[in-house]
């Protein structure tokens, strides 16, 4: 499981790490923590010709808090997260769900733009960053632009980012106080991947009825989706345990996940009833 | 100073160096002139090997060589059985490399030798190889059905049925009052090794001289076979026994590598080291404990057990391995535990498949069988109104029928006993430490979402497998001793637990045994290795004899030298003395040197109960593992800190294959479990709830020592525990788990089904 | 390609391949064979070293990565003298079998343990869960770390 053979690039400006990747038509990858491409090419199942490390790239590594939101640059690394204090607070749904992800060793490499590029299906980020409605900032040989999550994610491992984009930093919508919000997450070991997971929000109006629902859940689809159907279900109403029922069940209806070696098609379809209904009852609690 | 080191909980020399990341494994030998290999591996399950293109894998510069089958002439040799070597198998024996068939997805095709792995993995993307796809056999019944051969046109896909029996299983079935008739299955999965394998070969041409440094486990024997297969006289042959990451019965058989890698170093005319990688172990190393039973039970009304009869199934795989039919003859031979069924009839068939060759893995079909046995005792003591403790206890066989013989297999005549235990003080123990009243009240009770189930189980585990084994010891120059043993290490700790026998066979302090080498082949002259549990017994029993033969040996070369009788020399910790007062220096007899041995037929029988306490989470399948007791008796504890390292070890094992290993194939014969992320090991997080007791009530009358092998008991009995304590938990909704794993899709599948 | 960084304390100049990874660099390059590797893809632990005082796994870190860092591995963790306390707590309570995990364990308990010595059992076994083991079925290792805290409360504990 040696890797194969490929040229490196350590560029010191974003502008220059741009121009590598435009310059090798589409055979060239940005590589950060490497936790999630390493593997891939120790298996050979990918092969760039050349390797472009943004570790040396200024600015990407901060955490920003202001009145409009949280922006985490593309370098910031789980570890980071979980050791900031103030994200608790400016958005305990980030911190809650990066508590899932993989094991110690990996959260000190891993960043945040390389877990929303490569796009896992049941990658926590990504569904984060569906659910919240964050936007992807992006730098390519074109410019810079931003996308929003609902058309970031496309498919398996696929996103919305052309070969020589870099993604700067991911945007989220600022989190106002008093908002309830739960993870719940179902892996087959701690720190595996999810075989699914749901990320729920709801904001409350005068008369405690929820507002403003927000349900994203992974590892069911090639790709974190909403589940719009559950959120209607939720707008509106009180958010008792018939409420939460029918939320579950709704989600179960939504989505059409597949079978695979770990689980049958079955089973993650009432998993996420279940994840949806257990967010819903530590967001209500 | 007698007896002071055995029993006590010495801590380990072998650390000294692990600890300090200064352990020699074959990965870490790096000499002069280095080639590596790296094995071009079939990525068809089934086919005709036409054709084999290495020329643009030459081209690349760094790549030395490209072996095949053509450079053998004559072909490939044949790996022989080194366990029940029936005529039977001998079609189904694998050939060190394919010639003009693959069998299994990860079949050796080709090995390309490099300046370094990097390239000749390179290379192996350069090479073409034509393979003509046949029909993959991957399950019972399209082996059975043979409509598409492994071995034809001469031979069909199945192997050989070994048949257990004692007494008349039909007549006890026709008066039965209570019969029950189950199916169980449990699944593929092996015993993954932390360090995949790897061998470094060099081939001294001056000399004559081949060394193998990685072996493990079966060095000597291995050297026979490799002797034949290379041409070389045995004597030209080492086999060098480095630090060894884990065993388990999987690594050290001898696999094709075993061969291609010292044919290389001979073909080349350079070292050659060849290291497995993680993707290479999961689709090369012997998968192990694929089974299906179909039995029946029949019984008196008071729970009496009448009869056992019934046919159980072993998947192989594509070949038959060194040691692959001994977890075959277990899963028949053993299905009775360690209870008293006069009358049994079963019989297990051997099958083979498109698939990784099966061979032996901690507890080999003992795993499987209790399984099969503990989940029907459930059944049975629900449908007859026994309580499942009260079942066990009556049907235990007892003290007083000791030596208690088993079923017998055939062929190949293999008779058993137990040696010697009380069967129920080690059920009662496990039942107090558990708490079993207690925790009854939690039985099948639905808990803040969670449903409670308590479980037993009870157990034998065989060990000291003969025929032999040696040990020698040897006084140094400063009059320290060095004991070399036949008996590899593949973990356990033999440096140390050998280092306290000696010690105190010598009546000596330990620290005066200067080390304790192991399982090389130059070591001693004729030694057998690590396998079945019986290092303790077997190199232990050598051991003791070897120190007798020195002792005496000291004994009358001081008497020489003091002018007495051999028999008034006495012997103290540094010096040796005779009656007149004269005396000597240990040291001033430096050289001597004496080789004992031991030699059984009879194998020792560990025994023990296991009691758990889980909650199932009906809506993800999630078990948890709330409480779980092992208990056991060993006969003599040697090391209690790893004696009982051994049992949480193994009983972890034996939960990863209650709940999460599983090696998947598809209808390809492709292996889907291709990683570790794929291929579920229990990590830290996942049975934090561990209990060992272990005791040494009944010391074995069939050694030296009293002891008996004890390092796979926690493996054994743990399938069967948790499957009966899933049911017990789920008992109100009609739940009979009947297959292994219990991952969280099947648990969940099984509420649903029953709902 | 030319990479300098620190190994135990000592400053290092390799030329390799980019594709070498940090594992292999340290074990083939450096001759430091201590850092073992168990999977190649980010999973066992079995490779785990220090970086910047960071546990790591070394397989998925390219040597070429390591270029201004800190490296530590087992034996810049180890003295000839003496075992170091968390050594000598694996020893005394038999957190070890064949060792091929171990250096993996030691170095990343020893990150726990330095960043947070007051960490419980619960933290303990969430951060082992990176590293597998097959031996020791685990219960032994977290012990050994849990009575290893104490040498790092004191200032300057843990040390080598």
């Amino acid at each position: 499981m040696k890797l194969p053979v490929f040229e490196y690039a350590c560029p010191a400006t974003l502008s220059e790490a741009v121009a590598l990747l435009a310059s090798h038509d589409g055979d060239a990858k940005a590589i950060a923590g490497g936790q999630s491409l390493v593997p891939m090419l120790a298996f050979r199942v990918a092969s760039p010709s050349l390797l472009v490390d943004l570790r040396k790239l200024p600015g990407l590594d901060q955490i920003r808090i202001t009145e409009s939101g949280v922006s985490l640059g593309a370098l910031v690394r789980w570890r980071d997260i979980l050791d900031d204090a103030r994200l608790r607070h400016a958005h305990p749904l980030i911190a809650a769900a990066v508590k899932h992800v993989a094991h110690y060793q990996i959260r000190n490499r891993g960043t945040v733009g390389g877990s929303v590029a490569h796009a896992d299906p049941a990658a926590e980020m990504p569904g984060v960053v569906v659910t919240c409605e964050a936007t992807i900032a992006v730098t390519g040989k074109s410019g810079a632009r931003v996308i929003p999550a609902d058309s970031f994610f496309q498919g398996a491992l696929t996103t919305a980012l052309a070969p020589d984009e870099i993604i700067t930093e991911i945007r989220f919508p600022a989190w106002p106080a008093g908002r309830r919000f739960g993870f719940e997450e179902f892996a087959l070991r701690r720190g595996d991947f999810a075989l699914a997971a749901a990320a729920v929000f709801y904001d409350q109006d005068a008369g405690g009825r929820a507002a403003n629902a927000h349900v994203g859940v992974i590892g069911v689809g090639d790709r974190p989706v909403r589940l719009a159907t559950v959120e209607a279900a939720l707008d509106g109403a009180r958010v008792d345990a018939a409420a939460i029922a029918r939320a579950a069940a709704a989600a179960s209806a939504a989505v059409d996940p597949q079978d695979d070696i770990h689980a049958s098609a079955a089973y993650r379809r009432s998993l996420v009833g279940t994840m949806v209904e257990r967010a819903l009852l530590s967001a209500s609690a | 100073m007698r007896n002071s080191f055995v029993g006590a909980a010495v801590e380990r020399r072998e650390d000294l160096r692990f600890l300090r990341g200064r352990g020699e494994y074959v990965d870490d030998l790096a000499p002069r002139g280095l080639l590596h290999a790296v094995i071009l591996r079939s990525a068809v399950a089934h086919g005709r090997l036409r054709a084999i293109d290495f020329s643009a894998a030459l081209e690349i510069p760094g790549v030395h060589a490209v072996i095949t089958a053509k450079d053998m002439p004559g072909g490939p040799p044949i790996i022989p059985m080194r366990l029940q070597p029936l005529p039977d198998f001998k079609p189904y024996e694998q050939p060190v490399i394919a010639a003009d068939k693959v069998r299994y997805v990860g079949e050796p095709v080709a090995v390309v030798l490099a300046d370094s792995p990097a390239i000749a993995e390179d290379a192996l993307e350069a090479i073409t190889v034509d393979i003509e796809a046949l029909p993959a056999v991957t399950t019972r019944a399209a082996a059975t059905k043979g409509d598409s051969l492994l071995f034809g046109p001469n031979s069909g896909n199945v192997a050989l049925t070994f048949r257990a029996a004692c007494g008349d299983a039909a007549a006890a079935f026709e008066r039965a009052p209570y019969r029950r008739r189950e199916s169980f299955r449990t699944q593929r999965h092996f015993g993954l090794t932390m360090e995949p394998r790897g061998l470094l070969a060099e081939w001294d041409a001056a000399r004559g001289i081949l060394r193998v440094f990685g072996a493990a486990k079966v060095l000597f024997f291995n050297r026979r076979i490799l002797a034949k297969q290379i041409g070389l006289p045995e004597d030209a042959i080492d086999m060098v026994e480095n630090d060894v990451g884990g065993g388990f019965g999987a690594r050290g058989e001898f696999y094709p590598e075993d061969f291609l890698i010292p044919f290389a170093a001979r073909h080349i005319g350079r070292p050659v080291k060849w290291i497995e990688d993680r993707r290479e172990n999961l689709m090369a190393m012997n998968h192990a404990r694929e089974a299906e039973a179909e039995i029946e039970i029949a019984c008196a009304r008071d729970g009496t057990i009448l009869g056992l009869r019934g046919h159980t199934y072993t998947d192989m795989g594509a070949y038959m391995r060194t040691n692959g039919a001994v977890g075959s003859r277990n899963v028949a031979q053993f299905m009775s535990g360690p209870y008293r069924i006069p009358n049994i009839d079963v019989d297990v068939t051997l099958f083979m498949t498109n698939k990784t060759p099966v061979g032996t893995y901690r507890g080999p079909g003992r795993f499987e069988t209790d399984f099969f046995r503990e989940r029907l005792f459930d059944m049975v003591a629900k449908d007859l109104g026994i309580d499942r403790v009260d079942f066990r206890r009556r049907n235990l066989v007892a003290e007083s029928e000791m030596p208690y013989a088993i079923a017998t297999i055939n062929p190949f005549e293999s008779k058993d006993q137990f040696d010697s235990g009380d069967y129920q003080i080690t059920l009662d123990r496990c039942l107090t430490e558990f708490g079993w009243d207690e925790k009854s009240k939690l039985q099948g009770r639905l808990i803040d979402g969670r449903y409670h189930g308590i479980a037993l189980g009870c157990f034998i585990e065989g060990g000291a497998a003969g025929p032999k084994e040696s040990a020698r010891l040897a006084l140094n120059g400063d009059g320290s001793v060095t004991v070399y043993m036949g008996s590899s290490a593949v973990g356990q700790g033999v440096e140390t637990v050998f280092a306290q026998i000696a010690a105190d066979a010598l009546e000596i302090p330990m620290d005066r045994i200067r080390e304790v080498l192991h399982g090389s082949t130059a070591h001693v002259s004729d030694g057998y290795g690590a396998y079945h549990s019986r290092s303790v017994v077997m190199g232990g029993s050598a051991l003791l004899d070897a120190a007798e033969k020195f002792r005496s040996a000291i004994r009358i070369a001081a008497a020489n030298r003091l002018g007495c009788d051999a028999a008034a020399v006495k012997l103290g910790e540094e010096t040796v003395s005779g009656p007149d007062g004269r005396s000597l220096k240990l040291a001033e007899l430096a050289g001597i040197s004496a080789e004992g041995a031991f030699l059984n037929k009879k194998h020792t029988y560990t025994y023990g109960a296991h009691a758990a306490h889980v909650t199932v989470d009906p809506k993800t399948g999630r078990v948890q593992v709330i409480d779980y007791v092992a208990v056991e008796d060993v006969g003599r504890i040697i090391n209690p800190k790893t004696l009982k390292g051994q049992v949480i070890g193994s009983l972890v094992q034996g939960l990863g294959g209650a709940f999460m290993e599983h090696l998947v194939y598809d209808d390809q014969g492709q292996l889907l479990t291709g990683s570790l992320m794929d291929y579920l090991l229990p990590t830290a997080s996942d049975f934090p709830n561990l209990r060992s007791v272990t005791l040494e009530m009944k010391p074995s009358p069939i050694n030296p020592l009293g002891a008996k092998g004890a390092g796979e008991g926690g493996i054994i009995a743990a399938g069967g525990v948790m499957a009966n304590a899933v049911a017990n938990a789920l008992g109100s909704l009609g739940v009979e788990p009947r297959e292994l794993p219990l991952s969280p899709p099947r648990v969940w599948a099984l509420v649903n089904a029953a709902k | 390609m030319t990479t300098r960084f620190d190994v135990n304390g000592k400053p290092v100049e390799v030329t390799v391949e980019p594709r070498m990874t940090l594992a292999d660099c340290l074990r083939h390059v450096l001759r430091l064979t201590g850092t073992h590797v168990g999977c190649e893809h980010g999973v066992c632990g079995a490779c785990t070293v220090l970086v910047d005082g960071a546990a790591v796994r070394s397989c998925l870190m390219l040597a070429v990565q390591a270029d201004g860092r800190q490296v530590t591995t087992v034996e810049g963790l180890s003295n000839d003298d003496d075992l170091t306390p968390l050594q000598k707590s694996f020893r005394k309570h038999h957190a070890l079998q064949c060792g091929f995990c171990t250096p993996g364990m030691i170095t990343t308990a020893h990150a726990l343990l330095t960043e947070e010595p007051d960490c419980d059992a619960d933290r303990v076994r969430e951060v082992l869960s990176g590293n597998i083991c097959r031996c020791t079925g685990y219960i032994s290792i977290v012990e050994a770390v849990l009575d290893a805290r104490s040498a790092y409360r004191k200032p300057g504990g843990g040390a080598a």
